[in-house]
């Protein structure tokens, strides 16, 4: 870890201020995954601007509907929401899918979103990483390759996005809000947060520099069966091989986003058409034009099964 | 006091103290923060310095150069030690891999410098900055391609062996299996990593570590050092688990020795969690071909094994065929191992070395050749049970009872409601049941103690003996009160400093039989001493209550000692016995799986093991070393593998979010039964060790109930789902 600076924010237009006035500085939330990243200095920010104090950790209606969520409401607080679990069920189940009791109660929604890729050739600062290192290269790819992604990857690089909460927020069609240093803000749907990695894998989000982030705001509740299935190799405390966020009306339309499998939340609207078909011609389409490795190409048939046991169970 | 006839009955068959079910009496220490463990010992008068470890980025080659000059001015550093400044060091006797010193790399993360700073932030901090040329070689790292070229090693290593004619009778046999297994590098993954303090005095050093081996420790650390071993006081009282990662000298006790020479001052080392996966030992993969051949009525002709796995030049194998030399009868055997040249980290002895790959496939093996018999795996086993030793059958056990803890564990378990593969359902989780043996052979070592009589009648003990988790502070006061007829409130047991008595240590499930038995020839020692000072005759004194009797004078224990007390020190010798007969440990595991039909999840729904382990001295620490070895299977059936990259040469998954270890959520109910038995040939305390046992055939268990729940045979561990996927039914 590199010696750093240290400032605490009140508010979001300080914090997006103080970024601005700082280059190459992280805001920090929980910290549960930026202080590992520090310490194998992944991350090395000569300047940190702690943000839990800022006052987002509302969780409030929305008067027109859709509820807002504070960009520090912490993971556990966002699960248990009593309107959340309610209305918004998927995304409290993909929440307690993830990390474990401690992490969540320390993890931010924001943070959650930003969280970087667990792809271990990241992890290692002895091997290429073009996401760590610009232009040094990809190791992963002829590596070690099961949990790395099989669709939307590019030849610099083959990593996923591992959230959990990200895959059903997508799912829901939530939207993140931000504020700049200059005090605008903005709405970024949660289809177009995530940026693939191309040629620049070290660019994860639309987020501008210094870009803050205020909330995350769902839409109307859309009813239906909304079921998270995760995906993975021990019971708890483990990545998603494959997760399937599912909202399935009772007409059996519905909406699908994966995780697992990609830099991001991996969702197809035109694949969703053909969810009433079944699993098998939505995991076609949703999955159409993958590229996986020998080691991962399993993820492949294991959406279109786990999707086809969600589709099972959401018709119960 | 040497161990050369059977025992007859002595102090300890009284069972007042040992065979009941304490809790650890270490316990409360442990849990309110209060017992110190190697990186936490703090004298607030010492200025510790933190020392952190830099690795090499290559798995092979050699080191040209090195520039420290950033680290050294970086803030608080006092001190960097390069692996060229040491220049090539004397290798331990029980390494084999270089821990330090010289240019040369053999595998990833190798040691090649310590940082020393005032806080261990600034040492690590610094450590990065060093800069490293390397000449690059190509290493070998593949298995598979090694196996190739592997080789047969000396006759040290004992690689072969054979009985009757085994080609013949397997070609004749009308039943026969000729499958191969695998299973992966595995990592000991232990919670507390590899942690030191070296602080010179002159030249003597202290060295608080986590070591499973005082002695072996101490030996090698003198070694490396170039200095007396009778310089080195090494202590290690409490160790977060080592699963034989801490038997031999590790990098931490020897950069803390050069970082706290180079700055003089006491300094602290740990080593970072991805170096407990490269750095350090594992425990290598294999590759296994296992050939049985039967009569039609299940009776086993021909049963041979065949293993191979790798390591760097001059290590050991991983003897994955040495059950299959006694487990099981048959007229016609082979077995033979293979080493083949790897450039990976030093593989090494983890818990059930070579016992638990290599059951890991006989019983799978077993599984597979019961059901082409159309004979119950159950009692395909017992029609092959064997009371000899079956390649040497003037060799008898010395005493066997696997057909009794496979019959008692049918009954407890229900395995007569065991269905045919792939038939039974509950909802979505296709249900299975799986058994298999657990074999492992019972070993001693030679093991000292010491034990003091005070004049407040308060018993202590010393020995080096350590205590890794697995309750050997526990029961050694049990021993020790058993024999001293003391309640076990009035001994006191003090381990792991290398000024006491050199015991056995902690590994190969010898620990508790050899140590308590070194700790019963001190109190014999101790008893005789009393006597004399009391002028009774030794032979018909009886220690009981507190008191010392002889006829009918009855003397407290206290008063026994007078002002200022009394000793006993003696160490446990071993005759023939182990030679004689075959001393060995045996049990049943019983395993129910659910196998989700769409996402091929294995989730284990409950577990029984019944052991046959002779005496068991304490139920609670040997159940918890049980359901604990159940838990690691649990681990090694269905998660755990380190990942090799195969270009670069190292394992890729070298944190505890890569390689999963089983967490609670995987591990269901899980119950132990032991049989009530004891082992006269075994020690005084006829005892045996269960800490290995409970490893031993878990993972087959759980693999053949898979199969049963599945239908689907996955011979290359772990058992992840997409191995199974394929085999499932079309959910979509």
């Amino acid at each position: 870890m590199k010696a750093f600076t240290y400032e605490r924010a009140s508010t979001a237009e300080a914090a997006a201020q103080a970024a601005a006035k700082n280059p190459g500085a992280k805001f920090i939330a929980g910290g549960t995954n930026l202080l590992d990243l520090m310490k194998l200095e992944i991350e090395t920010p000569q300047h940190l601007i702690d943000v839990n104090g800022t006052g987002l950790d509302k969780i409030e209606a929305i008067p027109e509907g859709g509820l807002r969520i504070g960009a520090m409401v912490r993971n556990t607080d966002l699960a248990a929401n009593e309107t959340v679990r309610r209305d918004y069920g998927l995304l409290s189940r993909a929440l307690v899918a993830g990390a474990s009791g401690q992490l969540r109660n320390k993890a931010t929604t924001a943070g959650n979103l930003l969280q970087r890729t667990r792809c271990p050739y990241f992890y290692d600062p002895n091997q290429p990483c073009n996401k760590r290192q610009a232009g040094s290269g990809c190791s992963a790819i002829g590596g070690v390759t099961r949990q790395l992604g099989v669709i939307g990857t590019s030849e610099a690089c083959i990593a996923t996005h591992p959230s959990d909460m990200a895959v059903a927020m997508r799912a829901l069609d939530a939207e993140v809000e931000t504020v700049k240093s200059d005090g605008s803000t903005r709405s970024i749907p949660m289809a177009d947060f995530h940026r693939l990695p191309g040629d620049t894998p070290h660019i994860e989000t639309v987020l501008e520099d210094g870009e803050f982030i205020t909330a995350v705001v769902l839409p109307k509740p859309v009813g239906g069966k909304q079921i998270y299935r995760k995906v993975r190799d021990r019971a708890s405390y483990a990545f998603a091989l494959v997760s399937v966020a599912a909202v399935i009306q009772p007409d059996g339309r519905g909406r699908v986003a994966v995780g697992g499998v990609a830099p991001k939340p991996w969702r197809m609207e035109a694949a969703e058409a053909e969810l009433a078909k079944g699993a098998r011609a939505t995991s076609g389409i949703l999955l159409e034009g993958a590229r996986p490795t020998d080691d991962n190409r399993f993820k492949i048939d294991l959406v279109e099964r786990t999707l086809g046991a969600v589709i099972a169970e959401a018709r119960g | 006091m040497q161990f050369d006839t059977p025992a007859t009955t002595n102090p300890i068959d009284r069972m007042k103290v040992v065979g009941k079910p304490i809790h650890r009496i270490d316990g409360q220490s442990k849990t309110t923060g209060r017992a110190k463990y190697a990186y936490e010992w703090h004298d607030a008068d010492i200025a510790y310095a933190y020392g952190y470890p830099v690795g090499s980025a290559i798995a092979k080659g050699r080191i040209t150069s090195m520039d420290t000059s950033a680290a050294k001015a970086a803030p608080g550093v006092l001190a960097v030690v390069t692996t060229l400044d040491v220049g090539d060091l004397k290798k331990g006797q029980f390494n084999t891999a270089s821990l330090f010193g010289g240019s040369q790399i053999q595998h990833y993360h190798q040691a090649i410098a310590v940082v020393v700073a005032e806080t261990f932030e600034q040492a690590r901090s610094a450590a990065s900055l060093i800069k490293v040329d390397y000449a690059e070689e190509q290493g070998v790292f593949d298995l598979e391609v090694a196996a190739e070229k592997a080789v047969k090693p000396d006759e040290s290593q004992q690689p072969d062996s054979a009985a009757g004619d085994f080609d013949a009778a397997f070609r004749a046999a009308p039943v026969t299996l000729d499958a191969r297994y695998a299973t992966p590098d595995q990592s000991h993954a232990m919670m507390e990593p590899h942690a030191s303090i070296a602080a010179w005095n002159g030249d003597e050093v202290t060295l608080w570590t986590s070591s499973q081996m005082i002695d072996w420790w101490r030996g090698d650390f003198a070694q490396t050092l170039g200095i007396d071993k009778e310089k080195v006081h090494l202590m290690s009282p409490f160790i977060g688990g080592g699963f034989g990662g801490k038997l031999f000298l590790r990098v931490d006790a020897v950069l803390a020795a050069f970082g706290a020479k180079a700055c003089g001052c006491p300094v602290k080392v740990a080593l970072p969690r991805p170096f407990i996966a490269n750095n350090t030992t594992h425990r290598p993969a294999t590759l296994q071909r296992i050939r049985i051949g039967a009569e039609r009525d299940g009776k086993i002709t021909a049963i041979g094994h065949e293993s191979w796995s790798g390591n760097l030049p001059d290590g050991s194998l991983e003897t994955a065929v040495m059950q299959t030399r006694l487990l099981y009868a048959g007229e016609n055997r082979m077995t033979a191992m293979r080493l083949a040249a790897l450039d990976l980290p030093e593989g090494n002895a983890m818990r059930a070395p070579g016992e638990a790959p290599g059951l890991m496939a006989l019983e799978i093996a077993i599984d597979e050749m019961a059901e082409k018999l159309g004979i119950d795996p159950i009692e395909f086993r017992i029609i092959n049970d064997t009371q000899v030793d079956p390649e040497n059958p003037e060799r008898p056990f010395s005493h066997r009872d696997l057909i009794g803890c496979l019959k008692l564990g049918a009954e407890r378990f229900g395995w007569d409601a065991r269905k045919a593969p792939a038939a039974r359902r509950e909802g979505n989780w296709m249900i299975g049941v799986g058994v298999a043996a657990a074999f492992r052979n019972n070993l001693v070592l030679p093991s000292g103690a010491r034990v003091r009589l005070g004049s407040d009648g308060i018993v202590t003990v010393e020995t080096d003996m350590t205590d890794i988790g697995t309750g050997s502070y526990t029961i050694i006061a049990q021993t020790a009160a058993e024999m001293m007829g003391v309640n076990i409130d009035k001994v006191a047991v003090q381990l792991g400093d290398s000024r006491f008595p050199v015991s056995a240590g902690s590994g190969g499930q010898f620990g508790a039989n050899s140590s308590t038995s070194g700790v019963y020839a001190a109190c014999i020692k101790l008893r005789e001493a009393v006597a004399r000072k009391l002028g009774f005759n030794s032979a018909d004194v009886v220690f009981e209550d507190g008191n010392v009797r002889s006829g009918n004078r009855t003397v407290p224990l206290a008063e026994a000692a007078g002002a200022d007390g009394l000793v006993g020190e003696d160490t446990m010798t071993w005759g023939d016995l182990t030679e004689t007969h075959q001393q060995s440990t045996f049990g049943g595991h019983f395993v129910e799986v659910g196998v989700d039909v769409a996402t091929g999840e294995t989730r284990i729904r409950r577990m029984l093991a019944v052991c046959a382990a002779g005496r068991i001295l304490n139920p609670i620490t040997a159940r918890s070393q049980m359901i604990g070895a159940m838990t690691m299977g649990a681990g090694g059936a269905l998660s755990e593998e380190l990942a090799v990259d195969t270009r670069r040469g190292f394992f890729v998954n070298h944190d505890l979010a890569g390689y999963e270890i089983a967490v609670h959520a995987d591990i269901p109910h899980q119950e132990v039964i032991f049989m009530d038995e004891t082992d006269p040939y075994s020690s005084p305390m006829k005892a045996k060790g269960v800490g290995e046992l409970g490893l031993c055939g878990v993972a087959a268990a759980i693999a053949n109930a898979i199969y049963n729940a599945t239908g689907v045979r996955v011979r290359d561990y772990p058992i992840t789902l997409d191995k199974l996927i394929g085999g499932l039914p079309d959910v979509a």
